[in-house]
């Protein structure tokens, strides 16, 4: 069961990894504005008609 | 036949509408941010929002100084000779379609990268490829679209602001290190002798030891630095008991470790620090969220009357919606609401508001002049530089001159009881303590840092702050803007309201006017219009609206005598329009208001003014009569006595021919009798009476009478919602009042607990922070719950 200090220990590695990556994104300022990716979520994306106009006029010249 | 709304900004469409792809618009301007987003697909802006876009302003060749390299650098935030960032404030964004327009700039035009909004701050933040499109072309897309951008040299100088996030660091450490010490207590929980467990606690404890030691140097910190403040200038504030607690906790766990006597409470403390922190990111988020509505988004019915440069046509606009360039007319009386420019007019500026000096400030035309003046010689032209900080205008009313003192305020409780709150807990803990260190020495640990923990004089601290705090907001929402929280106790104490006649009992709207006396031709009507422009009395406005024709004749030598009347020289005529005492004629016997026309010396007529009372008077007389003394002061002459008799209770006074002095010594009169008066006026010749009342309240139609000597603001269409907030302001001590006593008896119980021994720490950790939450729960669902019932 020894190998309980090396498990504990890479798993302690591994949450201060978390941990010090939470504090840089919290630095970055990602967590400063709560509200707009929350509205910006939502919006559609809209139908790409470029391709459409593509088709066409290839099928114009042939 | 019901007027048409703009497809674009949802404003009225008048007469100069315009007709475009089969929708109405209220001006080219508008048609044209359809056209543009039409053409780029953008058209489902409108979906997202009805009519969410505003009406731009004009643009040719106002931002041609931002081709200057020098002032382009000031404003851009970042410049690698090809890409540009720059950060804008867009004070137009105000629903979810500026957001996607803004964010959709790319497709406007290519030269745009990538546009991020920040909804609350209303900030653009715009990346740019500088060889496709230059600064001042975003900045003429943005404004052409509705989305000008609030460009303050001066303001870009200053450093930015930090942002201060040392709180969600804490909260971070404290919750990622309580987290991981509760895993690893969790098999000493058991208390099992098992020989796999003996040989890896040392190395437990060491990491739990570990963990701790960031949440008591670093997270806990700031209850060190208060406790420590405190006790230096001899204060006993609510962090030293918080701030022991957590040292005992820590050294006596540490003790235990180091000398294998047992686990310690590193969970305990831990958990403590961590729950503590998020009743303060709480606390923050809600003060926050209140002044944010309070700066932002809530009622602040101040109008100002904007000059359309097309037509010389005025319309009143509210303080919100002034955009930098507009031209602004500023009445005598009326306050400057933005930082401007002085264009035409005399300007005699009175900055007693701003700077207490009393002494007006004469300005010419080109002068910058600034906020917060009171003009007082006739009207002026200005135009405005900036957008209105609302937050300037309430830092404004909230200033220190005009806030009134009040002895037994439920602040000065809080303050006394908090005093002795911390040495009565002190002393608890040193008796309880030593009774049991003669016992049981384990018991009289827990019961020691049990009995520090689990005092809270949260009650004391929180439900006063958000009860008003929240109450305030409420207010606002139904359009009584109040100045601070100290209104609301003020309020729930008068015993006399007192309200002033002319444009606060009657209403200025559907005022029946009629003329007697020599006919005025177009043009006189005219020089009359020109010289009432100047003036904001209710009755000056009234009539203003009525008469025909244009008023941009130039007026010299005007005066107004408040009360009386106002004089000025148009051409070649003396024109003076008045009271009858003013013109100094004979007192008829009178039943009405008269304004009499005076011309070169020779009056010509009298406009006839009906007084109509606001609809529902009666009954809201009846039900304040019931709790309150009433009285009515008015500046006009007998003539309304008896039906003011019919409508007030009798017993009422009521006093005509006040002059503002008069009204004002009353109140004073009233107040040297112990009497707590509340007064209603139209904020004009009553300011001083208004200063003077325990709680004075302007009544808004929409007129831009913004004394900040006043404690509120009462929309006139709310005006009969009276008694309800009156009734609510009371209420509101009452549930203060609850949440005490629900702290008091929560801690007597705590206590019984602590003393007896039975509250492990831990158990005290989680219930201190869920104890200030749930103070601040209460208050928050009560007040919501009785504003609901009572206003909905």
């Amino acid at each position: 069961m020894n190998i309980i200090f090396l498990l504990m220990s890479v798993s302690l590695i591994i949450a201060l990894i978390f941990i010090v990556l939470f504090i840089k994104s919290v630095k970055n300022g990602q967590y400063d504005d709560l509200y707009t990716p929350s509205v910006r979520m939502l919006f559609d994306d809209e139908i790409v008609k470029e391709n459409d106009k593509k088709d066409e006029k290839e099928l114009i010249n042939n | 036949m019901p007027k048409e709304i703009c497809y674009h900004c949802g404003a009225e469409c008048n007469n100069d509408k315009v007709i475009f792809d089969g929708k109405p618009f209220c001006c080219n301007g508008c048609k044209t941010v359809y056209e543009i987003l039409n053409q780029n697909e953008l058209s489902c802006y409108y979906d997202l929002d009805q009519s969410p876009g505003t009406i731009p302003t004009e643009i040719k060749g106002k931002y041609d100084y931002l081709d200057n390299e020098e002032i382009a650098e000031k404003i851009i935030e970042f410049n690698d000779g090809t890409t540009s960032v720059v950060n804008f404030f867009v004070p137009s964004i105000h629903c979810s379609s500026c957001i996607w327009v803004l964010e959709n700039l790319d497709r406007l035009n290519k030269g745009v990268r990538t546009s991020i909004v920040n909804f609350p701050k209303k900030e653009a933040r715009i990346t740019f490829k500088n060889e496709e499109i230059s600064l001042k072309q975003v900045v003429e897309l943005m404004t052409s679209i509705g989305y000008e951008p609030n460009i303050n040299l001066e303001s870009a100088e200053k450093s930015k602001l930090k942002i201060d996030r040392t709180l969600i660091y804490q909260v971070a450490i404290a919750g990622f290190a309580f987290g991981n010490i509760m895993l690893l207590s969790f098999p000493g929980y058991f208390e099992l002798d098992e020989f796999w467990l003996n040989r890896f606690k040392p190395f437990f404890h060491l990491l739990m030891f570990g963990f701790s030691i960031p949440v008591v140097t670093y997270s806990a910190r700031d209850y060190f630095i208060s406790a420590y403040k405190g006790l230096k200038h001899g204060i006993l504030n609510i962090d030293v008991p918080i701030s022991l607690g957590i040292l005992v906790l820590f050294f006596r766990s540490s003790y235990e470790i180091f000398t294998h006597t047992g686990q310690g409470y590193f969970d305990s403390l831990s958990g403590l620090v961590f729950f503590l922190l998020l009743g303060k990111v709480f606390q923050q988020k809600t003060y926050s969220f209140l002044s944010f509505e309070r700066d932002y988004k809530s009622y602040f019915p101040i109008a100002i009357t904007r000059i359309d440069p097309k037509d010389n046509s005025h319309h009143s606009i509210a303080v919100h919606n002034i955009e930098q360039g507009d031209r602004l007319l500023i009445r005598n009386e009326e306050i400057v609401p933005v930082d401007g420019i002085m264009i035409s007019g005399n300007a005699l500026l009175d900055y007693s508001f701003v700077t207490g000096e009393s002494l007006p400030v004469t300005k010419k035309s080109g002068d910058k002049i600034f906020a917060g003046g009171k003009q007082t010689n006739g009207a002026i032209e200005m135009e405005a530089l900036q957008t209105v900080t609302q937050s300037y205008l309430t830092q404004l009313w909230s200033n220190d001159i005009f806030s009134k003192t009040t002895d037994k305020s439920i602040k000065s409780l809080t303050d006394r009881m908090s005093k002795y709150f911390t040495i009565i807990i002190l002393a608890i803990a040193l008796i309880s303590g030593l009774y049991w260190f003669f016992i049981d020495k384990n018991t009289a640990f827990n019961v020691v840092t049990a009995v520090l923990i689990i005092a809270c004089p949260c009650a004391l601290a929180l439900s006063a702050p958000f009860a008003f705090g929240n109450m305030l907001r409420i207010f606002g929402k139904n359009k009584f803007y109040l100045k601070n929280t100290d209104v609301i106790e003020n309020i729930s104490r008068i015993k006399t309201m007192v309200f002033d006649k002319t444009g606060t009992i009657t209403t200025n709207k559907n005022t029946d006017i009629s003329y007697e006396g020599e006919k005025l031709s177009a043009s006189e009507t005219e020089e009359v219009k020109s010289v009432l422009r100047s003036s904001n009395h209710p009755l000056s406005r009234i009539l203003f609206e009525y008469l025909p024709g244009n008023s941009d004749k130039t007026i010299t030598d005007f005066k107004e005598i408040l009360g009386k009347g106002l004089q000025g020289k148009v051409g070649d005529h003396f024109i003076r329009l008045g009271s009858a005492g003013f013109l100094g004629m004979k007192d008829e016997k009178k039943l009405n208001t008269y304004i009499f026309i005076e011309m070169d010396g020779k009056v010509k007529g009298k406009y006839i003014f009906h007084n109509v009372y606001r609809k529902g008077l009666k009954e809201l007389f009846k039900e304040l009569s019931k709790n309150y003394r009433l009285a009515i002061l008015s500046g006009d002459n007998a003539g309304e006595k008896e039906t003011l008799e019919k409508i007030l209770p009798p017993g009422s006074e009521i006093l005509f021919n006040q002059k503002p002095e008069d009204k004002l010594n009353y109140i004073d009169h009233l107040q040297k009798e112990k009497e707590q008066v509340m007064m209603f006026g139209d904020g004009l010749n009553d300011a001083g009476a208004l200063a003077q009342s325990n709680v004075g309240i302007a009544i808004s139609e929409n007129i831009n009478v913004f004394s900040p000597a006043c404690d509120g603001i009462l929309d006139a269409g709310r005006f009969n919602d009276l008694p309800k907030f009156v009734k609510l302001s009371k209420q509101t001590i009452t549930i203060i009042k609850i949440s005490f006593i629900l702290s008091f008896t929560y801690n007597l119980i705590g206590m019984y607990f602590a003393v007896s021994g039975n509250l492990s720490p831990i158990i005290a950790a989680i219930l201190m922070p869920i104890s200030s939450i749930s103070v601040v729960t209460f208050v928050t669902l009560a007040t919501n719950y009785i504003s609901k019932r009572l206003l909905n």
